[in-house]
């Protein structure tokens, strides 16, 4: 007979054989060096987050006013905007606001309209050779899902409490770090590729995109409760992030709040069920 | 001893009853989404109302538009054609409609009907047919000035769809 | 276990309709008379699980499938619409997506389970294999399925797994194009997958109609291994087991509903967000977790062997590790079928568990450093757990001391 402790003596080798490599490795599994991701705190995080209309609204002054004269979003409709979940405008600022724009339409006069707002928001460039000549030849990103499009990758085991604490905001993280994460000079040794600006979360480091925000550089239209927000490229960069996780997941909201009312069927559900099974079986061995 | 019995039966019922009931109640709530996601969809309800603008329509002119998929008359309609549909008499509609039920109060001249035949829905053709309005060519069904039915198998007058006046050049359809 | 049928028709058109199509009458028989084990424990449960996600998956993929459109251009932005635009879209999308993971956690319980109490044994070696059957299709279901949104893994993922049939010797590279309907992956494949994926569903559920019919020959396995003896060992499967069943199914759906609406893409990979693109490769290609183990096992053989190129057989080796599971009745042949009275055997087994884990863990790890050596390592056990130690077992184990029946087993365990 294999004696118990040889047994346990085995597994645990095998488990430290899986965990030293997974704990020293994990960094390098993201492709390069370890890239700190900091985590931030979202309202729309957890089981019971919801989108702040007030930082939607300045997140969306962000991305119209910067943003989007590189950046497409190509599933994002003008009528999102003022529907439920999101940034709340009215349907009349939604009516003025894409009349502000032109759309391509080859039923319209001249091939162009206004827009309605049941038209996607329109693309700053005619196609995307256009996007690359004037972007260094990279091709800015579209947003509509470009919160879900990134993530973070946590070592074991903390990927596994991520589980738990239904951890979904990886991709507004990461853009979140990106935006903060310029460095005005590369750090000692690493020579920049001309056109190149040094990030630190970017995972070559070299990232084509210029540093997009900076203090005061949009000047925030006052909500109706008054509330200001410091102009600075961290509350820019926290407010376009949040804004770019409800262009990805618009309908968050409801989908949580139904969560919680399911989840909470389920559990009474399931206790009923335990025990009307245990009444049934009353009596039986088994 | 019965009593006891009785009771054990009556609570076992009523669990029974519950687990049962809440249970139906999930099946429903979990159907529901299923059937409704059938129904038309955010985007095409998006394009359930438009706005058009009546400016440049000539009197005489008729353009055709799209609204929820389906081509839509709107026209300017020549006094003349204001008159003779106001001079026909109801005994004579196969479906009696005044031009005034069919049109706008202070804006009679413009006309605006979903271009379907009523017989089977082909587009009819404007300006022709024996009462100046339009004739169907795919079962000869005739309509006048007004878009009423006068002669042929259509059961009904052109559509008019909701639609109201913004301004006098801008209306909206749905 | 075709016994008598007790059904009596309860009026005439009970019995006009038993006279013509016995559906009442079979179902009475083998959905709620059936004489069932009466000690069956909560892995027991698994099978009605599965049935419950296979329907869930059907009914939310012919949902689906109303509002997306199979091709290149014009996939991936219609499944984001089902998820904007379509009523309740995002939850259906999000229950069918995390619905597939779902059924991977329950049927590799359930496959597992079967290991543990030597279910694959005589006499029900054809229910086993019609298993690993059903087992097979749906990896092909699920790969197929994740192509469809055409997001960078999908594109990637599809190029990779076709690829492999090209290691095929002589006829490897006319099988890929016919498979992929082209020179690379794209639109005829993207059409065929979606047809495909429609269709294999059916297949499954007519497999596990057989799959429930060989089953109902010799009738459960129980945990004890020992075989019904009389009428004392079992109670009728209805209320019994249906009860049991829905509360199972009903726990099982708690994880589910928090994964689909509070974490739906917590299981993915967000790469397949970013719409496919040929000219550009993921850093980490990584298939969906649930096969993993199996792509571990393709990517561990990257050494030839005579005149076998590491790529055949690295093809070899995973298609081999799903056959080998198909013949486990014939290299199991101890006469003992539960674990719980083969005390040698619950340590290789367990090692087995924790070796399954290993290989899907180092399925989404680079090949490199020192998970390669591991994963050959893995790789070798797997197959040896079916192909030596389990043999070797049969002849060399010392089992303990069986109970003579279920009901035995059961004595004073009456819970009042």
């Amino acid at each position: 007979m294999i004696k118990t402790k040889t047994i346990f003596a085995a597994l645990a080798v095998v488990g430290a054989l899986l965990a030293v490599p997974a704990f020293a490795a994990e960094a390098e599994s993201g492709g390069d060096h370890a890239v700190e991701i900091e985590k931030q705190n979202w309202t729309f995080g957890g089981i019971f987050g919801t989108y702040d209309e007030h930082q939607l609204q300045r997140g969306f002054q962000v991305f119209r006013e910067v943003c989007s004269n590189c950046h497409s979003a190509r599933l994002l409709a003008f009528r999102n905007l003022s529907e439920e979940g999101g940034p709340g405008f009215s349907e009349e600022q939604v009516k003025a606001l894409a009349a502000e724009y032109q759309i391509a339409d080859p039923t319209a006069e001249g091939g162009r309209r206004p827009g309605v707002a049941a038209d996607t928001w329109p693309s700053p460039f005619a196609s995307e050779q256009e996007a690359r000549d004037a972007n260094g030849g990279a091709l800015p990103p579209d947003f509509s899902v470009l919160a879900k499009a990134r993530g973070v990758t946590d070592p074991f085991p903390f990927w596994v409490f991520n589980y738990f604490t239904a951890y979904q905001e990886g991709g507004v993280d990461y853009i979140y770090n990106l935006l903060t994460g310029y460095h005005e000079q590369p750090p000692e040794g690493v020579e920049l590729t001309p056109g190149r600006h040094y990030n630190e979360v970017y995972p070559s480091h070299q990232i084509a995109m210029a540093p997009p925000l900076q203090d005061g550089l949009v000047d925030y239209v006052e909500g109706e409760e008054g509330v200001s927000v410091p102009e600075t490229l961290d509350q820019y960069a926290r407010d376009v992030s949040a804004f770019l996780m409800w262009v990805a997941e618009p309908h968050l909201v409801s989908r949580k709040e139904a969560g919680f009312r399911v989840l909470l069927f389920l559990v009474l559900f399931a206790g009923l069920m335990w025990a009307t099974k245990n009444r049934i079986w009353k009596g039986i061995e088994h | 001893m019965a009593t006891q019995i009785e009771h054990q039966q009556t609570r076992r019922d009523f669990l029974y009853v519950a687990t049962g009931a809440v249970g139906a109640v999930g099946v429903a709530a979990a159907a529901w989404p299923l059937i409704n996601q059938l129904n038309p969809d955010a985007s095409t309800l998006a394009l359930a109302t438009i706005e058009f603008s009546l400016d440049g329509i000539e009197e005489g002119q008729s353009v055709t538009i799209l609204w929820r998929g389906l081509p839509v008359f709107v026209r300017h309609r020549t006094p003349e054609e204001i008159e003779a549909a106001r001079s026909v008499s109801l005994a004579e509609l196969k479906d009696p409609q005044t031009d005034e039920e069919r049109t706008k109060e202070g804006h009679e001249e413009w006309l605006v009907m979903i271009a379907n035949c009523t017989h089977l829905g082909c587009v009819p053709v404007g300006e022709s047919g024996d009462f100046n309005g339009w004739f169907c060519p795919c079962h000869g069904s005739h309509y006048d000035t007004a878009g009423r039915v006068r002669r042929g198998p259509a059961p009904a007058n052109l559509v008019v769809p909701p639609y109201e006046f913004l301004s006098d050049s801008l209306i909206q359809i749905g | 276990m075709s016994e008598h049928s007790t059904y009596q028709p309860g009026n005439g058109a009970e019995k006009w309709l038993d006279d013509r199509l016995p559906a009442v009458r079979f179902a009475k028989e083998h959905l709620m008379d059936f004489p069932t084990p009466k000690n069956l424990n909560y892995w027991w449960t698994f099978g009605a699980i599965l049935v419950m996600c296979l329907v869930i998956q059907i009914v939310t993929g012919v949902v689906l499938a109303m509002h997306y459109t199979p091709q290149v251009d014009l996939a991936f932005d219609s499944v984001e619409h089902i998820r904007r635009n379509v009523n309740g879209g995002r939850v259906i999308q999000a229950v069918h997506s995390v619905g597939a993971s779902m059924f991977f956690a329950a049927i590799y319980v359930h496959i597992f389970r079967g290991l543990y109490f030597g279910s694959y044994k005589a006499p029900r070696e054809v229910l086993w294999m019609i298993g690993v059957l059903i087992f097979v299709t749906l990896m092909a279901t699920a790969f197929m399925g994740y192509v469809l949104p055409w997001g960078q893994m999908s594109f990637w993922g599809a190029t990779v797994i076709t690829n492999i049939f090209s290691a095929i010797p002589i006829v490897g590279d006319p099988l890929l194009q016919l498979i992929r309907g082209g020179f690379a992956v794209d639109n005829a494949t993207l059409n065929r997958f979606f047809s495909l994926h429609y269709l294999l569903p059916f297949i499954i559920a007519a497999l596990v109609v057989l799959h429930i019919w060989a089953l109902h020959v010799p009738g459960n396995n129980n945990p004890t291994g020992v075989e019904v003896k009389s009428s004392r060992d079992t109670v009728a499967f209805h209320p019994y087991y249906t009860m049991k069943d829905l509360f199972a199914a009903v726990v099982f759906l708690i994880p589910f509903a928090w994964f689909a609406f509070f974490a739906p893409d917590i299981l993915g990979h967000p790469d397949n967000y970013i719409q496919a693109n040929s000219q550009v490769t993921p850093a980490h290609i990584v298939p969906e977790w649930y096969l993993l183990p199996f792509y571990t096992i393709l990517r561990a053989i990257d050494f030839n062997v005579l005149f076998i190129n590491s790529k055949l057989g690295g093809v070899i080796a995973m298609f081999g590790s799903m056959i080998v599971l198909l013949i486990l009745p014939w290299l199991d042949r101890s006469p003992v079928r539960s674990g719980n009275f083969r005390p040698m055997f619950r340590w290789f087994y367990w090692l087995f568990v924790i070796n399954f884990i290993a290989l899907g863990y180092l399925g989404a790890q680079p090949a490199e450093g020192i998970y390669v050596l591991i994963a050959k390592l893995c790789v070798a056990y797997y197959f040896a757990y079916f192909l030596v130690i389990l043999p070797v077992l049969s002849r060399i184990e010392m089992p303990r001391p069986l109970p003579a029946s279920i009901s035995e087993s059961v004595l004073g365990k009456a819970h009042s």
